[in-house]
């Protein structure tokens, strides 16, 4: 059967939906991305030293902590999706539960990097503290 | 037919892994590990935006015995996987991809890992020394 359709009957039907690339691209884009910002998170809550509530909510407030901190917060939930997604889809083989699990994976990274981004926002922008 | 007691390739119990096998798991895991740091830090920003007692709330976990050995964890966990993808990254243009080579980068990373870790806590430590 196969061989009455062409070579090219057979990729245009089956071949990748062209959107694979766009994954593995993105995964490069944001860990290149992540390599200052990663370094900058980790040495600069390492030198405030006092973690305490005034410190910390002093430390988001800086205008260029808080840029940093919301380009860090999107930039690692979106790799962090990425990664997690083909961890799934390695080891889940059950089809539905894939489906599910990358799902709920989803919601829940873009749940905690809004969630993040808006308390951010909020310490940064708040009158009080 | 049983099919399930077949031996699988490799054969994890006997097969001693080489460090770039072990390397290669280890960037999951702990990029898995780190999808649990990035959830605590997004707590602590949270409560920090609820108010202080809630942030007394989370920040008395981080702050106590069991938090600050699991943040040491978190932060060789980060700078491995940090180490550990810019290697991935050098494969991506082309470079390295000999046995020998692979080797090595496997060793340069876990040895930057590591000296990076002791740098932050070094910092941490200095500066809370200094404070």
């Amino acid at each position: 059967m196969m061989a009455l359709r062409t070579p090219l009957r057979a990729a245009l039907g089956l071949g990748a939906a062209k959107a694979g690339f766009s994954h593995w691209w993105l995964q490069r884009v944001t860990s290149v991305a992540l390599i200052p910002l990663m370094l900058w998170f980790a040495f600069s809550v390492a030198s405030f030293g006092d973690m305490r509530y005034v410190a910390f909510v002093g430390w988001v407030q800086a205008p260029l902590v808080t840029v940093l901190l919301m380009l860090m917060l999107v930039t690692l939930f979106y790799h962090l999706q990425l990664g997690l997604r083909v961890i799934i889809e390695d080891y889940v083989h059950v089809e539905w539960m894939k489906l599910v699990g990358i799902l709920t994976m989803n919601f829940i990274c873009v749940f905690l990097s809004v969630l993040g981004v808006v308390a951010v926002l909020k310490i940064a922008l708040g009158a009080g503290a | 037919m049983a099919t399930d007691s077949r031996p699988l390739s490799p054969h994890l119990q006997i097969y001693r892994l080489p460090l770039t096998v072990i390397l290669s798991i280890s960037h999951r895991i702990s990029g898995a590990l780190l999808g649990v740091g990035a959830f605590v830090f997004v707590l602590l920003v949270a409560a920090a935006a609820a108010g202080p007692d809630a942030y007394a709330g989370v920040h008395g976990h981080v702050a106590a015995w069991y938090g600050q050995l699991l943040t040491f964890a978190f932060t060789f966990a980060l700078f491995f996987h940090f180490c550990n993808g810019i290697r991935h990254l050098a494969w991506d243009m082309g470079y390295g991809f000999d046995y020998a080579t692979t080797h090595n980068t496997a060793l340069i990373a876990l040895g930057a890992a590591a000296g990076l870790t002791l740098l932050l806590w070094i910092v941490v430590i200095a500066t809370r020394w200094g404070a």
